[in-house]
């Protein structure tokens, strides 16, 4: 109990009080442009660290990354363009709901869920760290090999529309994701002998291209004179809460473990937590074919996902200095310059300090609700904007936001070619999803097939001699006969008719 | 006499020009790292930056140009506009992917200003490791069959790769006996090391760092002449084995070739300065980086010393083509 007075001493203060608030309100800022991920915005944040305390300076990169995490939701909501990739496996419910005049359920689901998952994780964390960062640390590369390949066949097979469809968009993504020098081998990969190509086809231009500039050329092609049938606004956003936290709290606590659990593992990270829940809410769904449409049950389960995965990030990064995600390998970094070194002893030695950082935890994923509340004020205004002055806006907004990823005239050809590509996939009813999920996690797949390969000299049977290796491969299985059979059925029911 | 006045003014003019050339930089610089935001370059370079732009009066602008193990960003550093407006952070892999046959581009396109720090190798293994010292590992290694060893913690010949290679084959054992295991950095090569996956991680003692305070791993040995400040327990290779082999991961600041005297001079008394400076070196002795100035020439000797060096290692390895 002293340890958590000290703990609220520390955090009581001005300085710090100020500078979480500032990072927050940046964090928002970032989180809510297209092309700047909470990645980004946290290490802006390292050099003016520098000048701070401690707690302040870690509170202020907790607080940027978590807002910057839930504000990518809010121009997917509006514009249909992801914030930041954690936002994309929902931006079409949530863009949908807008269309069809709810914006207020898709955004509050959004701010309260996020929220509830941001506390969730770092409940885990204060709680469970140490024992937890042991499990995450026993994971070898069998076991991320397995862990990949169901995060696929969840969003494959599991998805809407026709499998066959679905399959060819998947193994787009994979040939996308090959593209390139950055492979176990080390070997340049469909590359035409270009330099720009060897770092090969980035995620975030081609998300700003599928998702945007698709709906940019729709509507272009439509005339952009559509007549809106539904007066666009956003109502309140509190007021769905009671009916969503009464409908949906299996999906978020469902949504809150996936999380949290892809969250500690290295390797993974947000955004493929958001991806892997919202498979897993439309295959537990009892309406499945809602999904995709504006529906707010996936929505849920998916931004409890990306937000507890973020704070559960910490938990190997804290007690080993092995980051959880990319955000967290920018704070162990700092940690070590505020000496505040990562390992089992900063829980036994310094308490205090480890204390206070969580308590900012809390704190940040508390004011993430009025904070959010006023954004989404500020934002709600573009959706007065008539489609022949928003969508040339959308487009810049998109060029810039495509630029930004790595710098580059590249990323922008990269995102106008798969705008093509996005628009041709949906007026062909291809679904997108298994495309950009093959590009996220096809990588990680590879590398892992590729490591285990060469650590057992090919031996196959080593891919499941581990027991939670087998338990995984065993959990595919189930999971890929219960496919056939489903796909089976319907074709024998067909026949005997 | 009119075309001669206005000549003579012309002229004038123009050695009036010649002093503002001195007041480089009158606008922001471009600092181009070729790794992502978040890793030990990008760190680094964001340090580096603060530093200048309280040398230059000028902001300091960090880009990441990723991709490719580093040859997009290294690309564009020696692509730039040799006006000192643009620079980089560049790193070992100059040394590294050109053996490898992965670009033309090797340490001649740039006009090398200083070297800003060296993180040497470690041999690390697992805590419950049953190897004490390097020597017993090695000898283990050289009476064992091959593959009965995997080491892992960067790319396929990328730095910790040639790190371990070269100490093997100083040591007189094939390279070969010891798997390595490409990774994407030394992080998720250490979890394969925990995880008992693998047996040796040869990345820099910083990369371990968390690991080893926390009891978990074991560092035996340091390629380097001097034993490292942040572990003084671990002993040099020399020590132990009385190997010359040593191997460290550089960062250092270059601009494009051709860069003009003046604009290099000044940048290099800028970085000099940085260099010396009490953030600075703070900064990088909290995150245990090691730290190794080498100002305009003598960094340019030290790339080309490295280099050839690096591809003697590879070339007896294989993995230079």
């Amino acid at each position: 109990m002293d340890v958590l007075i000290q703990a609220l001493n520390l955090v009581a203060t001005w300085n710090v009080l100020l500078a979480v608030i500032a990072a927050s309100i940046f964090g928002l800022f970032v989180g809510a442009i297209p092309g700047l991920t909470a990645t980004m915005a946290t290490a802006m944040l390292v050099p003016l660290t520098f000048f701070m305390e401690p707690v302040a300076a870690v509170g202020a990169m907790v607080a940027c990354s978590a807002m910057a995490i839930f504000a990518g939701d809010i121009p997917g909501a509006l514009l249909r363009i992801p914030g930041t990739p954690s936002s994309a496996a929902y931006v079409e419910d949530t863009y949908q709901l807008t269309q069809k005049g709810q914006a207020e359920l898709g955004l509050g689901a959004c701010v309260l869920f996020s929220a509830i998952g941001g506390l969730f994780g770092t409940l885990v964390l204060i709680f469970a760290a140490p024992s937890l960062a042991e499990f995450a640390m026993s994971f070898s590369s069998q076991e991320y090999f397995w862990m990949a390949l169901l995060g696929l066949t969840c969003a494959v097979f599991m998805g809407s529309g026709s499998l066959e469809r679905g399959f060819l968009s998947l193994l787009m993504g994979l040939t996308i994701g090959s593209v390139g020098l950055d492979n176990p081998a080390g070997v340049p990969r469909l590359t035409f002998g270009s330099t720009d190509m060897l770092g090969g086809i980035d995620f975030i231009p081609v998300m700003i291209g599928i998702f945007a500039i698709s709906m940019v050329l729709r509507a272009a092609m439509n005339g952009g004179g559509e007549k809106e049938a539904v007066p666009k606004t956003v109502g309140n956003i509190f007021r769905h809460w009671g009916f969503m936290l009464k409908t949906y709290w299996r999906q978020m606590l469902r949504g809150n473990l996936t999380g949290t659990v892809i969250g500690i593992l290295p390797g993974a990270g947000s955004d493929v937590a958001a991806y892997v829940s919202y498979a897993i809410s439309r295959r537990f769904s009892r309406t499945p074919e809602k999904y995709e449409t504006g529906h707010a049950e996936g929505v849920v389960e998916a931004t409890s996902s990306n937000n507890a995965s973020l704070s559960s990030a910490w938990v190997p990064a804290l007690v080993f200095g092995i980051p959880g995600d990319t955000i967290t390998a920018i704070v162990v970094g700092v940690l070590y310059v505020k000496g505040m070194n990562p390992g089992p002893t900063l829980f036994l030695f310094n308490p205090q300090t480890i204390y206070a950082v969580f308590l900012i935890f809390i704190l940040a994923n508390l004011i993430m609700i009025p904070l959010g509340w006023v954004l989404i004020k500020f934002a709600k205004n573009i959706l007065r904007v008539s489609k022949s002055v928003l969508m040339p806006l959308i487009l810049i907004f998109c060029i810039v936001g495509a630029f930004a990823s790595n710098n580059s005239v590249y990323g922008v050809t990269i995102m106008l070619i798969f705008g093509i590509v996005g628009y041709l996939m949906e007026e062909n009813d291809f679904p997108v999803a298994p495309c950009v999920l093959g590009i996220v996690i096809g990588p990680i797949l590879e590398e892992n097939l590729i490591t285990t390969l060469i650590k057992f000299q090919g031996s196959l049977i080593d891919f499941i001699n581990r027991p939670i290796a087998l338990a995984l491969f065993a959990l595919s299985c189930l999971i890929w006969i219960s496919i056939v059979y489903s796909w089976i059925r319907p074709r024998n029911e067909e026949v005997s008719e | 006499m009119r075309f001669a006045k206005s000549l003579a003014a012309a002229v004038l003019l123009s050695t009036a020009a010649f002093p503002a050339m001195a007041d480089f930089p009158d606008r922001p610089i471009t600092l181009y790292v070729a790794w992502g935001a978040g890793g030990g370059t990008d760190a680094v370079a964001r340090i580096i930056a603060v530093g200048l732009e309280k040398e230059l009066g000028q902001p300091v602008n960090v880009v990441n140009r990723t991709g490719g193990s580093g040859v997009v960003g290294h690309s564009a550093m020696a692509d730039a506009e040799p006006d000192g407006y643009t620079i980089g952070l560049a790193t070992t892999e100059v040394n590294l992917m050109h053996w490898l046959g992965l670009t033309d581009l090797n340490y001649t396109v740039y006009t090398p200003l200083a070297l800003m720090n060296v993180d040497p190798a470690g041999v690390q293994v697992a805590a419950n490791s049953e190897f004490d010292n390097v020597n017993d590992l090695l000898q283990a290694i050289k009476d064992s069959p091959p593959g009965t060893f995997r080491a892992t913690g960067s790319g396929q010949g990328s730095s910790w790769h040639v790190a371990i290679a070269g100490l093997l084959n100083d040591a007189d054992i094939d390279p070969s006996k010891v798997t390595w295991v490409p990774s994407d950095g030394a992080a998720s090569g250490l979890q394969e090391l925990l995880s008992g996956g693998t047996h040796i991680v040869p990345s820099s003692l910083v990369e371990a760092r968390g690991l080893i305070e926390a009891g978990r791993v074991k560092s035996l040995a340091y390629m380097s002449s001097e034993r490292s400040k942040l572990f003084p327990d671990v002993p040099t290779l020399k020590e132990e084995t009385g190997s010359d082999w040593q191997f460290g991961a550089w960062r250092g600041i270059v601009a494009p070739a051709d860069l003009p005297d003046d604009v290099r001079d000044r940048l290099i008394a800028a970085l000099d300065a940085v260099y010396q400076s009490e953030e600075y070196q703070e900064f990088m002795s909290s995150q245990g980086f090691g730290t190794r100035y080498l100002g305009g020439e003598e960094f340019g000797t030290f790339l080309e010393t490295t280099d050839a060096s690096f591809g003697e290692t590879m070339k007896a390895i294989g993995l230079a083509k």
